[in-house]
């Protein structure tokens, strides 16, 4: 970055006190009218005056306090942002639009089924669409979260085992597996025995016939797994849990590689959730709303979660008659508002758009993969899928880590990628460009981290500083962990 | 990277002064170097029973936890006070004010597991390769 | 295709880089038989237009699109009216299309305004400390129950009111399967629509973890938490309650002042459209001796070495992404923008425009209950106090229902379907979106 561009950012953030910092006594961002002497409907000791310390602050004032934080945030519209695992694509401002057309917007979720049937169509679609894309059977869209469609997926399994009069008590997990498999498989009541995978991650079927057993209730994996690596032996791994009694739960986090190249479905697996916020292009929104709906095979769709959406003659209607569902994991639907646009996101791209938008998200990967492999050391050689792995291995002689190189890809206008993830490579870096970056913005980002590399031998200090041009720098977490400070008081 | 010769250490990175028959504990540098700036540390109580080899309490940076595993079986006599409210004690001066538990041991024949210094030091080079 | 922005000539070079020579090449590692099977048999992709005239088509179809329909429904979610400029604030991409802030230096904007949400929901909930927000109230209750097993292990049962939202009651019994053999017993309501204390204590003893309680509760009552609290207290449980309508906490004394330990509520009501029931937000508070224990994320004040005052994600290590399974909860995303939809409203509305929605609320909806019942065929069916939300007596409630609609009013949900013994019930809302004609329709179809 030029000197003359680092002056003028500079100018253009503007310092944001707490909402609370800017309150001025009597003020409110809202005027009501009506209501004097409402609160003598409550019994006296049940009242509730006015709450101290809540702001008061005018409406352009609450507008210039959000305007200006937002200003201080990087995002996937404003930049790369190259998570691995996460896939920043772009999100179509038209999904937002149909979300608040009030006819989805401000529908209550209990409005009688005759009254809902746009939304009811809107979400047997949807479920219809994703069975497709994934080679699934049935599909259920009320897990809030792919955290929590992991946690449906493994209630079902056990739900399955049980009616079974099976109690088969361990899940086995690649040791390169996200922390959410192991938390929910534990939320389950399950024990986790870890898989260690080969020099690529890739789980061998022949450690899967070790580890398999009676005990063996069930085989999460992530395909591509979290090396960026597609699990070549999975459906032999599939055959061997299954043939000891065993389900195979696949992690879809990474589905943006499968689009029309690798059903799911096909593969052997039983169940899956699938991150909307992921590969359909919902928002990442800060960290949420996601939606994390699921994918059955026959063999578990009894145990889906209830109530299910049924064609009674003409309409579409709610049924929470299902006997052996696992019953809810959330409260009415889901996260309707991101079905509406994950349904104009599948619609937008149709069939042969999906498969177009892997194999773009793939080869972008692979393009980085190839024209960064002289500079940085790769966790993994040869043909990657949606992403790649780097390391700081090569750059061990100059002090400089990936948590530093990471910072100063923050001063070079780059979000940073995923950064000490998966837990089974040292000092990873893992990249995920998606399909919605042009080879002039890869380039750019090369080039940011060819220049870090330089940079790592002249002068490390600079990097160990970093990021120096953001509005804060490096901060103390450690500090912060011992004695935590987690809201505002007025003093 | 200091391992001192008169300590005794376990294969998860404990160190064991011994001194008759009460057993002070705690996480040798490797240990703390790993886990980076220790923010929250839990002990027993004193009064406690712990059994060789089994989790005794947690030490937490901001980036990893960690069990802190008893080398030996016995009865907690005394935990260090100081370590909850001062946890970067455990990084800047682990074998000293940074002890974590003394312990009255039930036999004494648990320490025959354990590693002197050099053996220690050759056991972490081994895993870290 | 608009969203994919490579073009043949781009393609072109990156293939002959990477040193394949089609695409298709890249594949070359999944097996044949998984690729032979892989096409995606949807529809060719739609232009915006086409898609927006579709979703047009089905959006019409919802009652909410129609003109002269009125809905009273309540029972979890709430018509509220939101100022255009958080909807407005929310479509700054800066916020939307940001992730996880866990590279700090540039995600100030997002964390900020989660310290803030965190300061706002511990004072609404009147406790010490809150959680950067849960997926709605239901699993945000759920956790709090497993947080109370958590933090007395040598505890195992739970005594979980029957008037708390069924949905809230389900959820729980979900997330409960295969935890540590766990025990829950049902307390019932009385005739004022709450639990009675003295029935209560005959239930809690030193087996029991927690409590939980709804407040107010599906009825709309507000429950008596202080005589709750202390009855927990009594057998060192701790009072978990669950408020599924956020406003109720502009007006109604707090969980957390009355003896509440774990607060949790719904937040759709404060800035949020109900959406056909999601996303909404999980609010979550605790005290804070407790805080380690907590599920979800949190944000704390740091600073960087300049001295300068910045916000970030803390106490990490309870999380799924290191505990791996011994996290606290296995959460990953929390309901970030939704979260900030919330934080934007209160910073509007503030201390002075909740307190006088607060108000508002209660006298539309007192007014409607006493408008329903002067009408003569319905009469309230609970003597205990209510915010906006109250359950009315009638005769034949389906057909009632049934009557309303035809004439476009959906007045209420009936209770019959997890009340049996109430199924000549109906559970109504009435909050500031309705004006005295909308009140006026109400009592008249319900008249008939």
């Amino acid at each position: 970055m030029s000197a003359a561009m680092r002056d003028k950012q500079a100018g253009l953030l503007l310092d944001e006190p707490l909402i609370f910092e800017r309150s001025r006594s009597g003020q409110a961002g809202i005027d009501v009218l009506g209501g004097e002497g409402g609160e003598e409907c409550l019994p006296i000791e049940l009242r509730r005056g006015a709450i101290d310390g809540m702001p008061e602050v005018s409406e352009p004032e609450v507008v210039r306090h959000f305007l200006r934080l937002s200003q201080w945030n990087l995002s996937a519209a404003t930049t790369f942002y190259p998570l691995g695992s996460c896939t920043m694509k772009y999100n179509p401002i038209a999904n937002e639009a149909a979300a608040r057309l009030p006819g989805f917007a401000n529908l209550h979720p209990l409005a009688p089924d005759e009254l809902a049937q746009g939304a009811l169509e809107l979400m047997a679609e949807l479920q219809d669409m994703l069975a497709e894309v994934s080679g699934m059977d049935a599909v259920s869209l009320q897990p809030a979260a792919g955290a929590q469609g992991e946690l449906t997926g493994m209630k079902m399994i056990r739900a399955y085992h049980l009616d079974r009069g099976d109690s088969r008590r361990t899940v086995l997990i690649p040791a390169s597996a996200h922390g959410t498999n192991p938390a929910s498989a534990a939320l389950c009541g399950y024990e986790v025995q870890q898989l260690a995978g080969n020099s690529l991650g890739v789980v061998e079927a022949e450690s899967v016939r070790r580890a398999m057993g009676p005990h063996v209730a069930a085989l999460m994996i992530t395909n591509p797994n979290t090396l960026g690596i597609f699990e070549r032996e999975i459906a032999q791994v599939a055959e061997i849990v299954h043939a000891g009694g065993g389900m195979v739960y696949l992690d879809g986090a990474n589905f943006n590689a499968l689009m029309g190249v690798a059903k799911p479905g096909h593969m052997g697996a039983d169940v899956l959730q699938f991150n909307l916020h992921k590969t359909f292009s919902t928002p990442h929104g800060g960290g949420g709303p996601g939606a994390g709906p699921v994918g059955v095979r026959q063999v578990l769709a009894d145990y889906l979660p209830n109530p299910r959406i049924v064609r009674d003659g003409d309409l579409w209607r709610w049924s929470g008659a299902a006997p052996k569902s696992i019953g809810r994991v959330r409260s009415f639907h889901g996260n309707f508002g991101m079905f509406v646009r994950a349904w104009a996101f599948i619609k937008a791209l149709g069939g042969d758009g999906l498969m177009r938008a892997t194999q773009m998200a793939v080869l972008n990967a692979n393009y980085v993969r190839a024209r960064l492999e002289k500079t940085y050391h790769l966790a993994v050689k040869g043909l990657c899928m949606h992403e790649c792995v780097l390391t700081d291995k090569h750059l061990e002689p100059t002090g400089v880590k990936t948590l530093d190189v990471a910072k100063r890809l923050l001063d070079h206008g780059f979000y940073a990628p995923t950064i000490y993830f998966p837990l089974v490579v040292q000092g990873a870096l893992m990249i995920e460009p998606t399909e919605s970056e042009s080879l002039e913005t890869l380039e750019q980002f090369i080039a940011a981290m060819e220049a870090i590399a330089r940079e790592a031998v002249e002068d490390p200090d600079a990097i160990h500083a970093a990021p120096t041009l953001t509005p804060v720098g490096r901060l103390d977490e450690a500090r912060a962990a011992r004695n935590p400070v987690l809201r505002w008081r007025a003093s | 990277m200091e391992f001192p010769d008169d300590l005794k250490y376990s294969r998860e990175h404990e160190w064991v002064l011994v001194e008759g028959s009460v057993a002070t504990v705690g996480i040798s540098a490797f240990a703390e170097s790993q886990l980076g700036d220790v923010v929250f540390v839990e002990l027993p109580a004193v009064g406690d029973s712990v059994s060789k080899d089994e989790a005794m309490g947690v030490v937490e940076s901001v980036k990893a936890v960690s069990d802190v595993y008893s080398p030996i079986s016995g009865t907690v006599l005394e935990v260090n006070d100081d370590l909850p409210e001062s946890t970067e004690l455990v990084n800047d001066d682990p074998y000293g004010d940074g002890w974590m538990v003394k312990i009255e041991m039930t036999d004494v024949t648990d320490l025959d597991d354990l590693m002197d210094a050099e053996e220690y030091q050759k056991f972490i080079a081994e895993s870290e390769g | 295709m608009r969203f994919l922005p490579q073009t043949d000539e781009s393609v072109r070079s990156m293939l002959d880089v990477v040193g394949v020579e089609r695409v298709e090449d890249l594949f070359r590692d999944v097996p044949a038989e998984l690729r032979a099977t892989a096409a995606v048999d949807l529809a060719p992709g739609l232009p915006e237009s086409d898609a927006l005239r579709r979703l047009g088509e089905l959006a019409g179809r919802n009652a909410s699109a129609q003109p002269n329909s009125l809905s009273f429904l309540g029972a979890g979610a709430y018509p509220h009216f939101v100022p255009a400029a958080v909807d407005n604030l929310l479509q700054r991409a800066e916020f939307y299309s940001a992730y996880t802030p866990y590279q700090p230096e540039v995600s100030q904007g997002t964390l900020q305004a989660i310290f803030e949400f965190q300061s706002m929901v511990a004072m609404l909930l009147g406790l010490d400390v809150a959680n950067a927000s849960m997926y709605d109230g239901a699993s945000a209750t759920a956790e709090a129950a497993l947080m109370a097993l958590r933090v007395q292990p040598q505890r195992a049962r739970l005594v979980v009111a029957r008037s708390l939202h069924p949905q809230y009651r389900d959820v729980l019994t979900t997330y409960l399967q295969g935890v540590r053999d766990t025990e829950v017993v049902e307390v019932g309501f009385g005739d004022d629509g709450r639990i009675d204390p003295a029935a209560l204590r005959q239930l809690v003893d030193k087996r029991t973890a927690a409590v939980i309680a709804g407040t107010p509760n599906f009825f709309g009552v507000i429950e008596d938490v202080a005589a709750l609290s202390a009855v927990a207290r009594d057998s060192g449980a701790l009072l978990v309650t669950a408020t599924a309508e956020a406003m109720s906490l502009a007006a109604v004394r707090s969980p957390g002042e009355l003896g509440a330990d774990i607060a949790v509520a719904e937040g759709q009501s404060l800035g949020v459209p109900m959406s056909y029931g999601g996303p909404g937000v999980g609010l979550f508070a605790a005290r804070d001796r407790h805080v380690r224990s907590l599920p979800g994320r949190l944000v704390g004040e740091a600073h960087d070495t300049g001295g300068r005052r910045g916000y970030v994600l803390t106490l990490a290590t309870r999380e799924q992404h290191i505990r791996r399974e011994r996290a606290t909860s296995n959460i990953c995303t929390n309901q970030g923008l939704i979260a900030l939809a919330v934080t934007i409203y209160l910073s509007l509305a503030g201390k002075h425009g909740l307190a006088k929605l607060g108000a508002l609320n209660l006298q539309r909806a007192h007014r409607a209950q006493a408008a329903v019942a002067a009408a003569g065929a319905w009469k309230p069916r609970f003597s205990g106090p209510f915010f906006n939300e109250f359950t009315l007596r009638g005769v034949d409630v389906a057909a009632a229902l049934r009557r309303a609609r035809d004439a476009g009013v959906v007045a209420g949900v009936a209770l019959g379907e997890w009340y049996p013994e109430l199924d000549d019930s109906i559970v109504l809302a009435v909050t500031e979106t309705h004006t005295d004609a909308d009140i006026g329709r109400l009592a008249e179809v319900l008249s008939r």
